[in-house]
């Protein structure tokens, strides 16, 4: 059987943080929650992990700076070494103060590009992506839980309205769910 | 959620609604431009175009069409490109210190300073490329593997950090400004009437959903982003900096020139920063957003960055007498005292007095008196560079050779050109972008919006101030009732508001309110059309609640009937 959702919407954040803690109270899995903007705390009421983009940014930075440095090593002083203005290029240590920017920038670059572009594709978005936000208000004052059957099958369908009901809900919705990407 | 001390002035006046900050912000964007944008724009192209024309006519005759000469052998050209890049300085200023010293005021301004900021870093790069000469080489700035055998570029030089600094500076702030886009982008599109702009805003949002984890993982992204842009922010002006710093020329080679110049480079954004949102919170009237707070906020920035300024000159006046250098000496008595006395003099009055009139409260507060003071900042900004690089080498060594440098009209033309450019792309983005950061600005409505702070906030919505288990299960059953009792009164509901057709049937979720269940709801009932709804009064609205049974008064809370009259002025 194709699994089905229930669409649940709030008109407030505050209002959706205390539903969702009441509803996960009760043993009800809340798959996702769709919103304008960030809520601060939904994020263990609903159990979402804390993201790891920061250590993808260390990563990504730790190789800008192992590129800069052997790259510039390698033009410097391995490939054409060059006295320039006295500052001769013999051996990578001695150079550093002159690579010091360089290496710097590197960094910074791989760790913000790296970074955003983990980013684009974990999130799936993408130039071209289709949007599956279920309701077009919730970019603008909606707030929408997310809560799919199969992952609630200690609830019937009419527990679960019944349930949402009891919260300070605007609107409800079941569905099937579809996946959109 | 995070309370602000009540004694802190309001970020956002007035009582805002999440819904009427999306309507503030795209309502210019959903219109019709005003007549001044199209003026503006015309003026902004004319000008590009002309500067346009100027590059070509130097790329194709050659650098000799600019007044540089044996002695003055740079000029204009770097002058434009300091200034350019010291004015992209606030942007990412704004958007990553701020944002890590949780200044919230930031959220107003950030998204249109942060696009000031990459417009300018355009126009900057656009000079080094020009006065290469020969803009169709300019990739051998790169290390690439080359057939002249192991030709590398240097690593040892500022001017080649200066290629680096400046690239990732440009694509760090785009990334950064960008990601932020995305959520707002995403607010468009989800608004978006016509196909053709719900088609390019979905590219332009790239099917950003506002997932819980998605927010998450943005916060994080925006924070370290800032912490990596912070040090980027001050290392692309020292090293802009170390272009003069490291040659020997007196008058450049300072080591104060990091500091002094990123303090500057700050004073000069900070300063287009007011002149252009000035403006724009007026023709886009987000006065409620961009109030006097703000930019009394970045007078102070002004001012304090203003003073670092005026302390930098006077520490290299004294360096250069205490250094006991004559040649180094020369140089600065030179400056105050010989031909180009009134270039020092306009940067001294500009950069140095002007900004301590912020002192005054009345004065910092005062919206007419930053507008011109901002530019007063600019202009002094701009002789700050031509100060430090003309002046420095128009009487060298060799006093046969001293010589006065005079700008030729390509000079101008190319400088003019590219305030021109910078303003057609703002002017495109101020009509086509959010220019406030929506999903951010939400975030601190309630603890920084006034009526939030002071308690005046209306009734805000009545379905969570009725107790809901009262209210949302037991009228649901309600819709049990009699289904003859039900056909009577739809039957007298739709002779009031009149019959609806199937065939010219309105998008009713357009309403705020109406969700896809409802107007299949609406539709069964019998209304298909937003001038049906247009004529609902009370009397109508009860007798809807009756027959739905759900969400009772939600109707006439909501005002159907006017917001519907909108929308059928709209689609007309």
């Amino acid at each position: 059987m194709a699994d089905r959702v229930i669409y649940a919407m709030y008109d407030d954040d505050d209002v959706i943080k205390d539903a969702a803690k009441a509803l996960v109270t009760d043993g009800i899995h809340i798959s996702d929650v769709f919103s304008p903007f960030p809520i601060h705390g939904i994020d263990p009421i609903i159990g979402v992990k804390h993201t790891r983009m920061g250590i993808v940014a260390f990563m990504f930075g730790l190789t800008g700076l192992m590129l800069a440095l052997i790259g510039m090593r390698y033009f410097m002083v391995v490939d054409w070494p060059m006295n320039i203005g006295g500052k001769p290029n013999f051996s990578l240590l001695e150079n550093l103060p002159s690579f010091i920017p360089i290496t710097f920038e590197f960094t910074v670059l791989f760790a913000g590009h790296g970074m955003a572009i983990t980013y684009l594709l974990r999130n799936k978005t993408l130039p071209g992506m289709p949007a599956d936000n279920p309701h077009p208000r919730t970019t603008d004052d909606r707030f929408v839980m997310e809560i799919r059957l199969s992952e609630n099958s200690n609830f019937s369908s009419e527990e679960l309205h019944t349930k949402l009901k009891q919260t300070a809900i605007v609107e409800i919705e079941e569905k099937e769910y579809k996946i959109i990407k | 959620m995070h309370k602000e001390s009540a004694i802190r002035e309001p970020l956002i006046l007035g009582h805002k609604t999440y819904h009427d900050i999306t309507e503030d912000v795209c309502r210019s964007i959903e219109g019709k431009a005003p007549k001044a944008w199209y003026i503006m724009f015309g003026i902004a192209l004319l000008i590009g175009l002309y500067g346009i024309g100027c590059i070509l006519y130097l790329l194709g005759t050659g650098i000799g069409t600019w007044g540089l000469n044996k002695t003055v052998e740079w000029a204009w050209d770097i002058t434009n490109f300091v200034w350019w890049v010291g004015i992209g300085h606030a942007g990412t200023l704004i958007s990553a210190v701020l944002l890590l010293f949780r200044q919230k005021w930031r959220m107003a301004i950030n998204r249109s300073s942060e696009a000031m900021t990459i417009f300018a870093v355009f126009m900057a790069g656009l000079f080094p490329l020009i006065h290469m000469g020969r803009l169709w080489v300019g990739y051998w700035v790169l290390p690439l593997p080359n057939q002249f055998g192991s030709l590398w570029v240097n690593f040892n030089s500022p001017l080649l950090w200066d290629v680096f600094a400046i690239s990732t500076y440009l694509s760090v702030s785009l990334v950064f400004w960008y990601i932020g886009l995305l959520p707002d982008f995403a607010t468009i599109r989800d608004r978006a009437k016509s196909p053709v702009a719900k088609k390019i805003y979905s590219i332009l949002s790239f099917g950003w959903s506002g997932r819980a984890k998605h927010w998450n993982r943005f916060e994080i992204v925006s924070l370290v982003l800032a912490g990596l842009a912070t040090p980027l922010v001050f290392s692309v002006h020292s090293i802009v900096s170390f272009d003069f710093a490291t040659s020997i020329i007196p008058g450049w080679h300072t080591t104060i020139f990091p500091p002094y110049f990123v303090a500057g480079a700050v004073f000069s954004g900070f300063a287009m920063v007011q002149t252009l949102l000035l403006v724009l919170r007026k023709g886009m009237k987000l006065e409620a957003y961009i109030h006097t707070k703000h930019v009394e906020y970045m007078n102070i920035v002004i001012m304090v960055t203003g003073s670092i300024v005026g302390v930098a000159y006077l520490t290299e006046l004294f360096m250069s007498w205490y250094s006991g250098v004559e040649y180094e000496a020369y140089a600065f008595i030179n400056r105050a005292t010989g031909p180009y006395w009134w270039a020092y003099a306009s940067m001294m009055t500009c950069n140095v007095i002007s900004p301590q009139l912020m002192w005054f409260k009345k004065l910092r507060r005062s919206l007419l008196f930053t507008f011109f003071i901002s530019i007063v900042v600019n202009i002094g900004m701009w002789f700050e560079r031509f100060v430090i690089i003309v002046t420095s080498i128009h009487q060298d060594y060799l006093p046969s050779s001293w010589s006065m440098f005079y700008p030729t009209w390509t000079d101008i033309g190319i400088y003019i050109g590219t305030i021109g450019i910078f303003f057609v792309f703002y002017l495109l983005y101020a009509r086509y972008f959010p220019v406030l950061a929506i999903s951010e600005v939400k975030t601190i409505l309630k603890s920084s919006g006034e009526s939030y702070k002071n308690d005046t906030t209306p009734t805000h919505s009545p379905v969570i101030d009725t107790p809901a288990e009262a209210v949302a299960p037991s009228k649901k059953e309600t819709s049990k009732v009699s289904t003859e009792d039900k056909s009577g009164k739809i039957s007298s509901l739709l002779d009031k508001i009149g019959a609806g057709d199937a065939s010219s049937k309105n998008d009713l979720k357009l309403i705020s309110g109406v969700g896809p269940k409802l107007e299949e709801t609406l539709n069964n009932i019998g209304i298909f059309t937003f001038e049906q709804v247009s004529k609902m009064t009370k009397a109508e609205y009860d007798l809807l609640d009756s027959i739905t049974g759900s969400f009772p008064g939600r109707a006439e809370r909501d005002d159907w009937a006017a917001q519907a009259k909108e929308l059928m002025n709209k689609t007309k």
